[in-house]
């Protein structure tokens, strides 16, 4: 019997708190291995892991890469896989490779088959593949079915055929699909984080309030502590709440520090949207248990009638190349902005097509706009992004723009042999392609059982499997 | 000359607060939360015209409507959720995160 039937079967409430282990809310970073064993020892009937994020931005739904890097990813792949086949566990990753578009969920699943070889595990996989195609999408846009999630445009039909990948985010109402299989690993693409921690508990018959509260909390592992970290977090989840600790001893889940997480990178403390219904935190209790655990209970759950979609999209701008450069000359400070002006006008004139710059002046304001009084006039960074059809091109105008500010004439220029200081050479480096969010937009009516494709196999790594 | 006569420097949010933060909410929308370290710093900043959605929506340049504003009495907090400059990580972004949009918000007095 596979680890998801056993506890399906088995589990019941009145048996005791079902244990929800968090063993990573960002998989490819490095596990703290400490805390997981600690976690481990605590016999969870569910290990769940957060693999992905819109967070880094669409280069990586656009390029279909990981973020992490891949030896980091295996390791931490190895970590959670071979504890949760040698103790029966259900484990559950959400957002395989970053984005969870496919070449990312085939990726991840690549490395586990490769763990189960190399390890000798045999378990039974299920996947979910997110990703949606164009074509439906353009329809929900001809009909009025797209809906932006905050300022973010209307796409036109073109630019969603350009998108590379569009990916939906899966819910508990997929997962809770895909767990009807018999399944010990459950990779699933793009899925709502919380749903990762959610679907078994809810497919137990625990409310499920308190589970996409719980879900909510723990899917950032020990970020919800003080101080806050990323080791493993246990929640132990009842019917009436839930009870939160970290695997690390020194990172304490306070009513405040986890009252505080609740509100993270939530544009509502109250209510907070998941594709089956809406979160309601007016009502959350959080209570100190002893200096390290808190006790969670009170949030409510008004369901939706229809599951909604939330659908991301990244398309191609561009090959990007990147100028990096230091100023330290007080008089060129203070004129940059018309000295990079008339140097783009120089340029263009030897460059000609259809490349773009987007100056990142660090010093002056890169990061969010600052009066004059603020700007640096002792030294600044100059990050110069060019785009342009094609790598060459973008080069090309990097290399030209660089040589023609490095010997730009300037009123009152005392600095006549130069005007960038340069930490190495080359200074242009090519950055690979550049992406843009299209998407991000809520599908209506979108058939969500044939948007997500479910398959199920069995990895058979052990040296039996091998023979037969 | 005495010296602690004078007036102590009034306080800022980066004095009154145990935590001030931005991040993303998605990748079209920023939200800044601010934690007090006691009631009476929250209850200040709570009521001071210098940190009225209009205030905020002034201070990081975009329109008054597009600021919601709670007020988390409870939590001694305060949260903003305003759009962002451009969709994360579009050419020309500044800060793909929005982890370092709190700035701002620092040196004011409430």
């Amino acid at each position: 019997m596979t680890a998801s039937e056993r506890l399906l079967l088995q589990h019941r409430a009145q048996d005791g708190p079902l244990r929800i282990l968090a063993a990573s809310g960002q998989l490819g970073y490095g596990i703290p291995e400490a805390a997981l064993q600690r976690g481990l020892a605590r016999q969870p009937h569910l290990i769940g892991c957060d693999m992905g994020s819109i967070d880094p931005g669409p280069y990586y739904l656009g390029s279909g890469e990981m973020a992490a890097p891949a030896a980091m990813v295996y390791r931490d792949l190895e970590l959670v896989l071979t504890a949760a086949v040698a103790q029966g566990i259900p484990l559950i990753i959400g957002s395989a490779g970053t984005a969870g578009a496919r070449p990312q969920l085939d990726a991840t699943v690549a490395m586990v088959r490769a763990i189960a070889q190399a390890r000798g595990l045999r378990f039974r996989l299920t996947t979910v593949a997110s990703d949606v195609a164009a074509e439906p999408v353009v329809q929900a846009l001809l009909a009025g079915q797209l809906t932006p999630i905050g300022p973010m445009p209307l796409p036109s039909e073109a630019e969603i055929r350009q998108c590379s990948h569009i990916v939906g985010q899966c819910g508990t109402e997929t997962l809770a699909r895909a767990l009807r299989e018999p399944t010990d690993v459950l990779i699933a693409g793009r899925a709502c984080d919380t749903a990762v921690f959610a679907t078994l508990p809810e497919m137990l018959g625990y409310p499920v309030g308190l589970c996409q509260h719980m879900a909510k909390i723990i899917e950032c592992t020990s970020l919800c502590c003080q101080p806050s970290a990323r080791d493993a977090m246990l929640a132990e989840l009842d019917m009436d709440g839930f009870t939160l600790e970290s695997m690390n001893p020194l990172a304490h889940a306070t009513p405040a520090s986890v009252a505080a997480h609740a509100l993270y990178e939530q544009a509502d403390p109250f209510e907070v949207d998941e594709p089956t219904g809406t979160l309601l935190l007016q009502q959350a209790q959080y209570q100190a248990l002893d200096a390290h655990r808190t006790r969670v209970s009170g949030a409510q759950w008004r369901p939706r009638g229809e599951a909604t979609l939330k659908i991301e999209g990244a398309a191609r701008v561009g090959e990007r190349c990147v100028l990096l450069a230091g100023v330290a000359d007080p008089t060129l400070l203070a004129e940059l902005d018309n000295i990079l002006q008339a140097v783009e006008t120089r340029v263009r004139q030897l460059v000609p097509g259809d490349w773009t710059l987007y100056p990142h002046i660090y010093g002056q304001g890169a990061v969010r706009p600052l009066p004059p009084a603020q700007q640096s006039r002792h030294e600044a960074g100059l990050v110069v992004e060019f785009i342009a059809p094609s790598a060459d091109l973008a080069r090309t105008a990097s290399g030209v723009f660089k040589q023609n500010l490095l010997h730009h004439g300037f009123a009152g220029r005392h600095c006549s042999a130069g005007n960038l200081a340069f930490a190495f050479t080359p200074s242009e480096l090519n950055a690979g392609t550049a992406y843009r969010f299209v998407l991000y937009h809520v599908m209506q009516a979108a058939p969500l059982a044939e948007l997500f494709q479910i398959e199920t196999c069995t990895v058979d790594g052990s040296p039996s499997g091998a023979r037969r | 000359m005495r010296t602690d006569d004078a007036a102590p420097p009034p306080a800022t949010l980066a004095d009154l607060t145990q935590v001030l933060r931005s991040k993303n909410a998605g990748p079209t929308l920023l939200t800044l939360d601010l934690f007090f370290k006691d009631a009476a710093g929250y209850a200040r900043a709570a009521t001071s015209p210098a940190l009225s959605g209009p205030a905020v929506a002034a201070l990081y340049q975009v329109s008054p409507a597009q600021v919601q504003r709670h007020l988390l009495p409870t939590l001694l907090a305060i949260k903003y959720a305003l759009p962002r400059r451009v969709c994360a990580g579009t050419p020309g972004d500044g800060d793909v995160y929005g982890a370092q949009q709190h700035a701002p918000l620092l040196g004011i007095v409430p």
